[in-house]
């Protein structure tokens, strides 16, 4: 893959390598940045493998004010500097650059206070997205955005990309959730927005800031919603002949009143991929799977999946089965959560992330299918059905330079179908560099710069994650 | 200040705002009125509604999408959901008839440009979290759009929620794009009757804990209770703690009788059954609890564990009546005495104890006179006058509406 291309490197900041490093190790502890070049190599790439650059150094800060120091010189330096959560990003959110630092949040990784009757809990961002559910389990709370990457992404990482997951049908994404959070500008500033109160004083900033891929600052800490788990949760799975069926299916659950916590689709070739790696138990006679998820009451979770099982009938499904244990409903859940790195054992993917309306849903899969036909690649699809957004993953060779530039064409041409028929080019990954030069498909000149203008009011110097986002041409930058 | 202008559209009200750009004329903007009472004063040499900006654009229930011309009647859009038993699930509250006007009068543009959601939004969110895309005009007079129809989109920078509760000094919304979601098919509500302000909040605090999805928690202080007239509440002018459920009909039974348990501790409540429960609630939502006060009103967000510690504070120096909403996260509170609407003891006890607070209902000149909103700290205040600028930079929409230099 090599279509997206980056801005050349300042080589006047990159002979000023050495002096650079010996600054950043007065500004934290000098065990926290990384300048051989053995080291930098693990911080090259995110998890769009394709495109690496070896960043000047990394910084591994330990607190707010260590990262407050780092910005504020490079602000005074002209240093571009890429914050880093964990490096799961599937779009390049994270890809460094030559004259760039990697400034990495994992060290921020404590839970700072748990107040129940609030319920909300203060965090360091760097800390992983499961570890704040794990940290008040025990009391019957979690924190809800949960994507597939949970175990490793970070609050921060999730805070950029305004993260979902497949339960963000019932409990919504990031945004949602997060009531607060400690930011450092490029200044050096440090800046409260939100807190424990529910809305916000002024301009709702941190609506802004959410979903701003690491532009207007480095986020440290926030106050993020807990809340009280359910009594019980239960999926089942239904297998449909068609996606057709199977995407009516979905609609009509929806139209009759009942939003379960989460409904997935599978077609295909992702059952068999999935399943084969976790073994689920998933139906491998079926062109597509639901799983879709209830909780409640044992009672509750009884009569919301019968009304379900009852408008599924009318779709003729061939498989309708119920989890009978908490090892299957674990078993079912792993399979779809570990649907990508089960992929990633068979081939090379590029995981697209696209959102259509509902009813767009069958014959985006026809034209998805077209699509891959045509460049001659093959496509598993798996998305979180309940609000249309798309996971297709094209599978490719990576060492074929052929292929992949293929695959990324390919990825493109699908994310083009998904704005013409009304949806967006990014659900819940985020555009990175991987869709920044797809913008145009999705907004004007003018939607751009008004996006931009606001981009200068947080890093009016733009040497936060600056290759990011926003086609090259046409910025409104210094 | 010259007549109202009513743009019938987009394009007019696009061409409008352009023409106002290039002159650099002021405006005042609204939808249909409803709050025009509400925030600074606004000086501005045109006033432009949207109020004929009206009509459903798209509604996809089994997509749970609707979007709707900004001057379309929020209670037109709840009609046209109800009919397919969908909601907008942060309620809107009516501010009308608070304000003295009639009920139901409020826009949908309005609604997001206040974002002033009721009792439900202590579980399922805020305006802002339902609203998905939104079609505007900024200060230079440029038509922009941003989010979309679909329930996930990450697509650029979050300008939707963004310009969320701004008050129109960011833009003029032309169309606005926003969830929905099922309407409840069954509710019903906890009554705790005479529990002081602190031991309500922690009963509302306990039952949303629980996992029974609780999906409103107001608390009324006794003097408040009779204007709600519901004979279901008592008469004797006791403080009222309402805990609301709501869910499938199957199911709202088990969820009463297990809420009770966990929080039996409080006592034992009366239950309002689904229609007396949709009655108060109803009620709730358009404040009705307030009517009949002509105090200043003030609308205080606070964590909620620390709202009956800053109405105590406050109370120790003004004469106050108040109720809780969000689990004491949400204070409506009506202050008889001062000279001020109460503001410099509000914002004392505010900074002290956290939180932040809005002037909701006083005489002009004493809005005019002191912060409406909360006072901002001053990195805040140079980035939202950056946000200003970056939408409006000749300051042209709603001038000083917000704070006097915005």
């Amino acid at each position: 893959m090599d279509a997206i291309a980056l801005p050349e490197p300042r080589e006047d900041i990159i002979a000023r390598r050495e002096e650079i490093v010996r600054k950043l190790k007065t500004l934290v502890a000098p065990d926290c940045v990384i300048d051989d070049e053995t080291g930098r190599r693990a911080y090259e790439t995110d998890a769009l493998t394709a495109y690496k650059r070896l960043p000047l150094a990394v910084v591994l800060p330990s607190n707010t004010q260590e990262v407050s120091r780092v910005l504020a010189y490079c602000n005074e330096n002209a240093i571009k500097v890429v914050a880093r959560g964990a490096g799961t990003s599937l779009c390049g959110g994270a890809l460094p650059q030559e004259d760039a630092i990697v400034l990495g949040v994992s060290k921020l990784n404590r839970v700072l206070h748990i107040d129940y009757q609030n319920r909300t809990a203060r965090v360091e961002a760097g800390i992983t997205n499961i570890a704040i559910s794990n940290a008040v389990a025990s009391a019957g709370f979690f924190y809800a955005p949960d994507p597939s990457s949970q175990i490793a992404c970070t609050l921060a990482g999730n805070i950029a990309m305004n993260s979902g997951g497949a339960h963000c049908l019932k409990y919504g994404v990031t945004t949602n959730n997060v009531l607060g959070i400690k930011m450092v500008l490029m200044t050096g500033e440090v800046i409260e927005f939100g807190g424990e109160a529910l809305d916000a004083p002024t301009y709702d900033l941190l609506a802004l800031i959410v979903g701003s891929e690491g532009q207007f600052g480095i986020v440290t800490e926030a106050t993020v919603r807990i809340l009280p788990a359910a009594e019980a949760a239960r999926p089942m799975l239904l297998g449909f002949e068609t996606s057709k069926a199977a995407g009516a299916c979905v609609a009509a659950i929806i139209g009759a009143g009942v939003i379960p916590v989460a409904i997935e689709f599978m077609d295909r070739p992702a059952i068999e991929v999935c399943d084969d790696f976790s073994k689920a138990g998933y139906p491998r006679d079926v062109e597509a799977l639901l799983i879709v998820e209830v909780e409640g009451s044992e009672s509750e979770i009884e009569n919301l999946l019968t009304r379900i099982q009852q408008i599924a009938s009318f779709f003729e499904p061939k498989v309708i089965r119920v989890s009978q244990s908490a090892e299957e409903s674990a078993a079912i859940w792993k399979g779809r959560k570990a649907a990508f790195g089960a992929m990633g054992h068979i081939s090379d993917y590029y995981c697209m992330d696209g959102v259509i309306p509902l009813r767009k849903l069958a014959d985006v899969l026809v034209e998805i299918s077209r699509i891959c036909t045509e460049h001659s690649l093959p496509v598993a699809n798996i998305f979180h059905a309940g609000d249309g957004n798309l996971h297709p993953l094209i599978l490719y060779n990576a060492n074929d330079a052929e292929e992949a530039s293929r695959a990324e064409a390919c990825g493109a041409e699908i994310l083009k179908h998904c704005v013409k028929v009304g949806g967006c080019l990014t659900g819940e990954h985020g555009v990175g560099i991987e869709k920044r030069d797809l913008m145009g498909l999705q907004f004007t000149k003018i939607d751009l710069e008004q996006q931009m203008r606001i981009k200068s009011v947080f890093d009016p110097n733009w040497l936060l994650n600056p290759a990011k986002v926003f086609p090259l041409d046409g910025r409104e930058m210094p | 200040m010259s007549d109202i202008v009513h743009p019938g559209g987009e394009y007019e009200l696009h061409q409008f705002i352009a023409q106002a750009a290039a002159a650099g004329t002021t405006l005042e903007i609204g939808g249909r009125g409803s709050k025009r009472d509400i925030g600074r004063p606004v000086q501005a040499e045109t006033v432009v509604s949207t109020a004929s900006m009206s009509g459903i654009t798209l509604y996809e229930p089994n997509e749970l999408v609707i979007s709707a011309r900004a001057g379309t009647l929020v209670h037109m859009v709840e009609a046209t959901l109800a009919r397919n038993k969908q909601q907008l699930a942060f309620e809107p509250i009516d501010l009308g008839p608070v304000m003295g006007e009639p009920e139901g009068q409020g826009s949908i543009g309005a609604v997001f440009a206040s974002n002033l959601s009721g009792s439900r939004r202590i579980l399922a969110g805020s305006a802002r979290d339902h609203f998905l895309g939104v079609r505007a005009i900024n200060g230079k007079g440029e038509l922009f759009k941003s989010g979309g129809r679909v329930l996930k989109n990450v697509t650029g920078y979050d300008l939707t929620r963004g310009i969320t509760g701004s008050w129109g000094t960011l833009a003029v919304m032309s169309e606005v794009t926003m969830k929905v979601l099922p309407a409840a098919e069954a509710v019903a509500t906890l009554v705790f009757e005479g529990l002081t302000d602190d031991v309500a909040i922690e009963a509302m605090c306990e039952a949303m804990a629980t996992p029974f999805e609780v999906s409103g928690t107001l608390h009324l202080q006794g003097e408040l209770v009779p204007a709600m007239e519901m004979d279901a509440l008592g008469k004797r002018g006791q403080a009222v703690t309402a805990v609301r459920l709501e869910t499938y009909a199957d199911s709202i039974d088990e969820r009463v009788r297990k809420l009770s348990r966990a929080i039996a501790e409080f006592g034992e409540p009366k239950i309002l059954n689904d229609i007396e429960a949709r009655l108060f609630w109803t009620n709730a939502r358009k404040l009705q609890f307030l009517q009949g006060t002509a105090g200043s009103l003030w609308r205080i967000s606070v964590a909620p564990r620390n709202g009956a510690r800053l109405v105590a504070a406050i109370t120790r120096r003004l004469k106050c009546r108040t109720a809780y909403d969000w689990s004491g996260g949400l204070v409506w509170l009506i202050v008889d005495s001062g000279r001020d609407a109460g503001a410099t003891e509000v914002r004392r006890c505010v900074g002290e104890i956290g939180g932040h607070a809005m002037l909701i209902r006083a005489e002009p000149a004493i809005r005019s006179a002191v912060d409406v909103f909360q006072t901002l700290d001053s990195g805040t205040a140079r980035l939202a006058a950056g946000i200003k600028s970056a939408f409006d930079p000749e300051g042209i929409l709603n001038p000083g509406r917000m704070y006097a230099s915005l």
